[in-house]
């Protein structure tokens, strides 16, 4: 009965999410059935532009959730991710209560008491109040739970990494002056990698890994019919195949799906019907971004306009 | 089921995926949600929760189609799964396997339980014998390929072979045709056992034996290395340099230790009266390794610059900048051919260019200093490989002092043992008074070490 269940879950979590407009391969859709199952983070890795930060807006959007994101960087540290203390309220507040503290202490007697009063005073200044929650601790007080997501974690420094353990395992932080602070409902947690660095095996663990390739042919249309709607059919097919010929070349950086999407949408603006020499050489710098990837794709482009047309025959 | 799995997790880390406890009980948890009817859900669950990068992921897929290609019929029968299950007992011994199916009536016939499975040809249940016969032989220990025929043996033994061969016997002189067709099938049999040993070895035993292999390489004197070995030994190097940069290309915020900034704390803190709510701190400034490498490519020592020009190459993220020079008789500059090309091409063309003379050293280091000098700077790190044999020709030890002088470091790494330093046209000796350090390099294990102490100086 569960195994039916899970079947028709995933497929339920692939409908969801091509709601909101992000066609997903059966590997991501069953990530996201797991992750919720057992309460586990994702991280998702593979190269630029492939919808890695796309599904976690899906996600949020699906399920009619918040997103919360926390872009990484090198030097990124607490102060910035989790909660900061608001020095200047702190300061205003004792100077405005400065003459209250007179009185306040004035009733003690001796240094001692008035050590002791202080004290309590002491306490008002590192509560709640005057906690600056950054996105981590803002994703675990969600009353409503959240998605949270940790976007380019490898260009953090490898401390972070060992910050966000704590979160990732057992959503909560501990905040030395105020105890440990608990998720109210466990956030779903997307990290995502460009593997510029290789993560540490504690957060690995920690994590589903998932990695999201260059999508098959028939996905990669899919997704162009989803996003760019008027595009027609030929034509998808055609660009689609091209851009499949273009990944086998030996480049400096592949074009991945922003890149096929925003080229469906400069095919429609010219009003191409379909794909020829001129139109693909006047376009190439939407789909590679480097002067010496242009070069070598140039000479193969009739080839591989011939060869996107003949798949299609059979396609 | 959960035998099944465990056996899973066992062949994964053969294949040499880390599978650790917490995340064997992760699987677990994913597998409990998926269920097990959709074989490619299956696959896709264990696969996120067990593999943490994308080789990984291509091993463990691999493994996991090897895994499940086995027996299947096992997958649509439960009863296979509980004789399996059962076939666990630790005091499982042969005999009482053999028995214990003896026990479930005797055929009419008065054959064997293994010989009636055969002559009824029912595959499934044969093939659950063997699954169970192969958890009771431990096929899962199986670690080198020479154990094949050992645990052939015990599987079948723990199937009943000796009932079979009395049941062969006796039916040799009562049914002669039935013996035949008996013998046929025990044939057959045998090469169904033959295959499933291969299996669990190809399942269990991959990463011991690749262990075992790159030990025999790690140690293996490099410039005697035969032509088949070449190729192993360039992964070998990858493998190496992937190592080195984990440990060294991590981004270090040691740096940011250090003194107070006091003109920057108070300026920072000006809006609060001068109180110091955020202090600054005085970075360490840390450079990153600069080096240059000056390789002698003449006979001998060729194969052990080869190996060691891929490696410093293949250390980007942890070495800033690398200038590589090789020479015999004179010196050129080969770093833009080993960026540009592949191992194999870059090689070919720097021996096309410099390679096989006899060496120089001291025209080799005449031309250094008249071309490259000012490539050295306070930080960079000299690495000069080479036997130092300067065929009796001046070895012009004079440039090398000035070398060791513009450098942070000069480091000779020398592929021949310290015995012969010294004797024949060697002049070591000489060198080794400008270098800061001179060390043997003559396997993989010493070349790694080498590098890394050289990077390491850096941290």
């Amino acid at each position: 009965m569960a195994e039916q269940k899970a079947s028709t879950s995933i497929e339920a979590v692939e409908s969801g999410l091509a709601a909101q407009g992000y066609i997903a391969s059966r590997q991501i859709a069953t990530a996201v059935y797991l992750s919720q199952q057992i309460e586990k983070p994702i991280l998702v890795e593979g190269p630029a532009g492939v919808g890695k930060t796309e599904l976690a807006k899906a996600i949020a959007a699906w399920r009619g959730m918040k997103m919360i994101r926390l872009q990484c960087y090198e030097g990124l540290d607490e102060a910035k991710a989790l909660y900061e203390w608001k020095y200047a309220k702190q300061l205003l507040y004792t100077q405005i209560l400065k003459d209250k503290l007179g009185e306040v202490l004035g009733g003690a007697q001796t240094l001692h008491a008035a050590l002791e009063q202080l004290h309590d005073f002491g306490d008002v200044f590192f509560s709640k109040e005057f906690v600056e929650p950054r996105p981590l601790l803002q994703a675990l007080e969600q009353p409503g739970g959240c998605v949270l997501l940790i976007d380019e974690i490898d260009k953090s420094d490898a401390e972070f990494e060992s910050l966000l353990l704590e979160i990732l395992s057992d959503f909560q932080v501990t905040i030395p002056e105020l105890g440990t602070v608990s998720a109210i409902t466990p956030p779903t947690v997307i990290l995502t990698s460009n593997s510029e660095r290789d993560l540490g095996d504690a957060l690995k663990r920690r994590c589903l890994h998932l990695h999201i390739g260059f999508p098959e042919q028939r996905l990669e249309e899919r997704i162009v019919e989803s996003r760019v709607p008027n595009i027609s059919q030929t034509l998808r097919r055609q660009m689609v195949g091209f851009i499949h010929e273009i990944r086998s070349l030996d480049l400096k950086k592949l074009p991945s799906v922003s890149e096929t999407i925003d080229w469906a949408r400069v095919l429609v603006l010219l009003q191409a019907a379909e794909l020829d020499t001129e139109i693909v050489k006047d376009t190439l710098n939407v789909l590679l971004k480097y002067e010496a990837d242009i070069e070598a794709a140039h000479p193969q482009i009739t080839t591989f306009i011939a060869k996107a047309a003949r798949s299609n025959v059979f396609g | 089921m959960r035998e099944n799995l465990h056996r899973f997790f066992r062949a994964a880390r053969g294949a040499g995926v880390h599978v650790s406890p917490a995340e064997s009980i992760d699987a677990m948890r994913a597998v409990a949600q998926v269920g097990l009817t959709d074989r490619a859900i299956l696959r896709d669950a264990l696969l996120l929760t067990l593999a943490k990068s994308q080789d990984e992921k291509l091993a463990l897929g691999d493994c996991f189609d090897l895994f499940f290609s086995q027996p299947e019929p096992r997958q649509d029968q439960p009863e296979a799964d509980d004789s399996d299950e059962a076939s666990q007992d630790p005091d499982q011994s042969p005999s009482s396997s053999s028995a214990s199916e003896a026990g479930e009536g005797q055929p009419p016939e008065g054959l064997g339980p293994l010989a009636q499975m055969l002559m009824s040809q029912d595959r499934n249940s044969i093939a659950a014998a063997i699954a169970s016969a192969s958890g009771a032989a431990s096929l899962s220990d199986i670690r080198y390929s020479t154990q094949r025929g050992i645990f052939s043996s015990r599987i079948l033994d723990a199937m009943g072979l000796q009932r079979l061969r009395d049941d062969l016997d006796e039916l040799t002189s009562t049914n002669p045709a039935l013996a035949e067709r008996l013998r046929a099938a025990l044939d057959a049999l045998r090469e169904a056992v033959r295959d499933t040993v291969s299996q669990g070895l190809a399942l269990y035993a991959r990463e011991e034996a690749e262990n075992l292999r790159n030990e025999i390489l790690r140690n293996a004197p490099l410039a005697r290395i035969e032509r088949r070995q070449v190729a192993e030994m360039r992964a070998l190097i990858r493998q190496i340099a992937r190592r080195l940069r984990e440990r060294y290309s991590k981004p270090r915020k040691r740096q940011r230790r250090g003194h107070l900034d006091v003109r920057r704390t108070l300026r920072r803190n000006a809006a609060w009266g001068g109180v110091p709510f955020l202090t600054a701190w005085k970075r360490k400034h840390r450079d990153r390794p600069k080096i240059v490498a000056i390789c002698d490519v003449s006979g001998s020592v060729a194969q052990v610059s080869d190996f060691f020009l891929l490696l410093i190459h293949s250390l980007h993220e942890v070495v800033d900048d690398v200038r590589s020079f090789a020479f015999s008789s004179h010196l050129i500059e080969v770093s833009e051919i080993l960026e540009k090309k592949s191992p194999e091409e870059a090689m070919a063309e720097i021996m096309s260019k410099v390679g096989f003379g006899s060496s120089d050293y001291g025209s080799s280091l005449v031309d250094f200093e008249k071309d490259f000098m000012s490539a050295l700077t306070p930080q960079t790190t000299v690495i000069v490989l080479g036997d130092a044999r300067s065929n009796n020709l001046d070895p012009r030890a004079d440039i090398l002092r000035r070398v060791s002088e513009r450098s942070k470091r000069l480091v000779w790494l020398n592929p021949e043992g310290r015995l012969a330093w010294g004797f024949g046209d060697s002049e070591m000796p000489r060198y080794a008074t400008f270098c800061s350090v001179v060390r043997q390099c003559a396997t993989a294990q010493q070349l790694e070490r080498a590098v890394s102490d050289i990077v390491a100086t850096y941290q």
